[in-house]
């Protein structure tokens, strides 16, 4: 046999559509593979998680060269839900789930979601203000020590 | 091309222990798969899922992702997870005796 990965604890830092989607793939992924996944959602990653914004995430369409979109263009009001629709749309198609959907899929599966208490501290967030899979908001310390003896990936 | 020995029977695997004839596969096999990947007995439930798999394999030529077990098996995904552990959509494929389904979500 090969080698195995048993455990991934992947975190999520940033709050754009392709801040997040790549973190839900692979969490899902693994737990596809019976591998064991958590994922932890830190600073603007929190956004996946709160009720208020979850349904409401949008592609970076500044300061993003992989979109091939000129900067000043991106700025124009408006772009960042029409890039979003539109990568939304293709996304559909391939039966991609919607961000709030998607993590539910991943909870259903055994996955952990966690928020950052650093963050939450900093942003004045509670657990109330938090989607229903979130199982907790846990230091970096309590991360470390649900996340020893696997891999941990930083996204 | 490595081979198994399923109910008795010498069957062509890949390299991750898959069926590479879904032809070869029978019923009788899915037992002795089921235990080598830890599953101790195959229940009705385990067997919606194994049967949806083939009737899945038959017509669309792959076998579904967890993602189209969940919506269109009659199972849901919290259930598929209890019954097959180890990967649903993997595990079940390899009972049902049809190649790993491929895809990422």
């Amino acid at each position: 046999m090969n080698a195995t990965i048993e455990k991934v604890s992947i975190i999520v830092s940033k709050g754009s559509l392709e801040g997040i989607y790549p973190a839900l793939i692979m969490a899902n992924g693994a737990r596809a593979e019976g591998i064991e996944a958590n994922l932890f959602f830190t600073f603007f990653g929190l956004d996946a998680v709160t009720r208020r914004r979850h349904d409401h995430i949008k592609v970076a369409t500044v300061g993003n060269p992989g979109l091939h979109v000129a900067t000043l263009v991106g700025a124009l009001p408006g772009m960042p839900g029409l890039m979003t629709s539109y990568l939304e749309h293709k996304m559909a198609r391939l039966d991609i789930p919607p961000i709030p959907e998607f993590i539910e899929m991943i909870s259903d599966s055994g996955g952990g979601i966690y928020g950052c208490q650093a963050s939450c501290d900093l942003f004045g967030i509670t657990k109330d203000d938090l989607i229903e899979q979130v199982q907790g908001i846990i230091t970096v310390g309590e991360f470390y020590a649900m996340a020893a003896g696997g891999q941990i990936i930083f996204t | 091309m490595p081979t198994a020995t399923y109910a008795g029977q010498a069957v062509s695997v890949d390299d991750e222990g898959f069926l590479t004839d879904p032809g070869q596969w029978t019923e009788e096999m899915a037992a002795q798969i089921a235990k080598a990947e830890g599953i101790g007995e195959l229940t009705p439930r385990h067997w919606q899922v194994i049967n949806f798999m083939r009737a899945q394999y038959q017509a669309k030529g792959t076998g579904p992702t967890v993602r189209v077990l969940g919506k269109t098996s009659g199972v849901t995904i919290k259930e598929l997870y209890q019954l097959f552990p180890k990967g649903p959509a993997k595990t079940a494929a390899k009972i049902a005796g049809i190649p790993k389904p491929r895809g990422c979500i």
